[in-house]
Formats: C-alpha cells, structure tokens, sequence
C-alpha cells in the first residue's frame, strides 16, 4: 500500500529517473570524431582571379537563396593618396564574376569574403536560444529548428557574414560545408577554385600544409582588434581591406 | 499540546498547513522535472548550450559536389592529361559543374559538356584586380569570335602541350 508520505518520496524520484531515460545516447557521425579536428580556411589574396566559382559553388551546394550570399568576392581598388579609403564593389556578390573596373592605376585586388568561424564569436554569445552553436571542431553553425529569426546574431557578426533566410525566416550563414569536411571531402568552394586561392585548413592534423603556410607567410586576420579569434586566414592582406 | 507557560513545545497546532504547503511544492517541483524533461532535447548540454543533435543532423545534409577524387575513379585518363598541362590545379566540377548525382549513379545524369565561349572568359578575361602574373585576355581582340578550344585543349590549353610556361 502506496501512502501518501511514500508518494511524496516516490514521485520527484520517478521524474529524475525519466529524464534520465529520455535522455538516452546522443547519435554520432561514423568514422568523424570531432575532437580531432579544429577547422579554418587560407584566402590567398595573391590567387584570387574574382571568377565567382566559390560564390556559385556556394550557392549550389548549399542552396543559398538567390541575392544572398555565405560567401562573397569583393573587388579593392585603393588609390595611392588613399590608402585608407579604398573603392570597394561586389557586383551580385561576385556570383557572375567582375565586369571590367572603372578604375585605372592604383592598386587592385579581389578579397574572397565568408565566415571566419571564430573561437569567441559574437554570434554565438548573443544567441538567446542556443541555435547558434559552436562546434568542438570549431565550426560555428546554425541550428534551423532552434532559432527564432530575432536576428541579435545578424547584427553581432563584425563580418557581415549572416542574414535572414527570406522564407524559413532563420539566420543562415557559411556552415564550412560540415556536411562535406564531416565525410572528408573539402568545401565547395575550396574543391571549385581553380587556383587554389581557398584552401580548407584542419589545424589539428599536424600534416595539413597549413601549418607550413603559416609559419613561412604573412598571413592575418579581418579586424584582429576584435579579438574574435577568427580561422580565416588572408595571406597577402592589404591594410585597407574591412 | 500546547504549553502556554513553559519551555517545550511538543506539537505545533497548525501542522498541517505546512504538511499541505510542502505538498504543493513537490507537486509543482515534479511538474517542472516532468516538462523540463519533455521540452528540453535529450542532446542539449552535449557539446555546449545547444543541441548536440544538431551537429549529425546537419553533416547528414546530401553533397552536391561529388569531389575530383570521386572523379578521377572513373576518369583517370583524363585526369593524366590534366596533370601534365597547366590546369592540373583545377578540379573537375569547377568546369563541369556539381555532378554528385552523376557519380552516384552515372547513368542517371549525363554531364553537359561545358560552353568555352562562356567558360573560359570567367578566368582569363582580362580585368585590373586579377593578379599579375595570371594568363589573361581581352576575349574579343585575342581570338575574334573564334571559339576558344578551336585552339586551346581544356584539359591542357597550352598550344603545345606539356610545355611549362613560367
């Protein structure tokens, strides 16, 4: 017999054991263990033709909708007397690549643009909900079915990296192609590049030649002062890019 | 019994407020455990404050881009004369388009076989923010109309294949 002082013990127990069974064993990805991997990206400056391969590539694979973008090419012209206004255009993100520039002299160069998957992004912080994730193997990430579309990580991002998804209303950004690094392939912007002016960097795996790349180059950050600790390494980075 | 004058106090009179009271609580105690369960996914915490589901939910997503290692499988003889021209560093599909579909199942996609007229220019139309050293063209005066792989082998576009050019 059930009295009511054993009720009283028996039912927060029973509750306790249920969430216990409810939480179970999470599902993991075959053959990826996140703790062996700590994702970035190289953007050699010195590369980058502005075709808009990477651009294209982008969209298709992970269905960006049309007129935004998770990566972007971005066209630098800097007059000499001007070195800290530079001329910037980005013709549909670069999507169709560049129309001949109106300028002439000076000088000229193409910054491929995207998330830079920082250590201590912004983003993330300012989540309220826990959509915005960062992942052990540092790629931050949005998670659809969490995220409410208020927008605070939109507004965080120093890069202008995110914007709202016009018809599922979520913030959506450069997810580093997880579902392709995930199975061991690259990015689809790194596997459409024809020079080789995006390179997928695993500084975890002490083989990748990023790390020979960073210890010969000079290589930096967008807006170090920041402090977002941000993967995306630009080689050949002029001053003037923001 | 309540003693008025003395020290002890055996029993509290109203005793059974605070029996009903500490009820309530548990009550509404066992309702929060109950819905916290029930609202919160089984993989939140996992990794960090969110939801650690999320992570093989969204590496499950199907590729597009089949990757020139899948390629280079089936077409290896064209990857041996890309590999010796100067376009050995450019992967299939970024040509040819995403072909996952195709390598899945080659029959059920055929490749189209890529415009030049279009194609080329992406690359080697001239334009001033390209980088120096880059081979590139102002398409209409360089061939006047002619398509480019009238002359230029895709695969290896240097007239005289093999050759490298500093």
């Amino acid at each position: 017999m059930i009295t009511r002082r054993k009720l009283i013990v028996l039912l927060p127990a029973a509750a306790l054991a249920w969430q216990y069974v409810l939480a179970g064993t999470p599902e993991t990805a075959p053959n990826y263990n996140t703790s062996e991997h700590w994702w970035g990206m190289l953007l050699d400056i010195d590369k980058c033709i502005g075709c808009g391969n990477c651009v294209r590539a982008c969209s298709t694979e992970n269905n960006v909708p049309e007129g935004y973008f998770r990566t972007w090419v971005e066209r630098y012209h800097v007059a000499d007397w001007e070195q800290e206004v530079p001329q910037v255009d980005s013709p549909s993100g670069g999507i169709k690549g560049f129309p001949p520039s109106k300028f002439t002299g000076g000088k000229n160069f193409f910054v491929p643009k995207m998330c830079n998957h920082c250590v201590d992004s912004p983003c993330t912080q300012v989540c309220p909900v826990g959509a915005t994730l960062h992942t052990p193997d540092g790629v931050v990430l949005v998670d659809e079915s969490y995220c409410l579309g208020c927008r605070y990580c939109i507004q965080a991002c120093p890069y202008g990296c995110r914007f709202l998804h016009p018809t599922k209303h979520t913030a959506e950004k450069c997810s580093l192609c997880y579902h392709r690094i995930t199975k061991g392939l690259t990015t689809a912007c790194c596997e459409n590049c024809p020079t080789g002016a995006r390179q997928l960097a695993d500084l975890k795996n002490p083989n990748d030649p990023i790390h020979e790349f960073l210890r010969t180059h000079s290589v930096q950050v967008l807006k170090p002062h920041l402090a977002t600790g941000a993967k995306a390494f630009y080689h050949d980075l002029d001053g003037s890019v923001r | 019994m309540r003693i008025r004058n003395g020290v002890h106090l055996t029993k509290f009179k109203d005793a059974e407020h605070l029996v009903r009271l500490a009820g309530a609580f548990v009550i509404v105690l066992v309702l929060f455990l109950l819905l916290r369960a029930h609202f919160i996914p089984k993989s939140f915490g996992q990794y960090g404050h969110y939801r650690g589901d999320a992570l093989a939910e969204l590496s499950s997503k199907p590729i597009v881009y089949a990757g020139h290692k899948t390629c280079e499988e089936c077409h290896s003889d064209v990857l041996d004369v890309k590999k010796a021209g100067k376009h050995a560093g450019v992967n299939c599909e970024a040509c040819h388009g995403p072909l996952a579909k195709h390598a899945e199942d080659p029959g059920a996609v055929t490749p189209q076989l890529p415009d030049t007229a279009v194609l080329c220019i992406r690359c080697h139309e001239e334009n001033i923010a390209k980088p120096k050293g880059f081979p590139q063209v102002v398409g209409a005066q360089h061939s006047g109309g002619v398509l480019c792989k009238t002359c230029h082998q895709p695969h290896s576009p240097l007239l005289t294949p093999g050759e490298k050019k500093s």
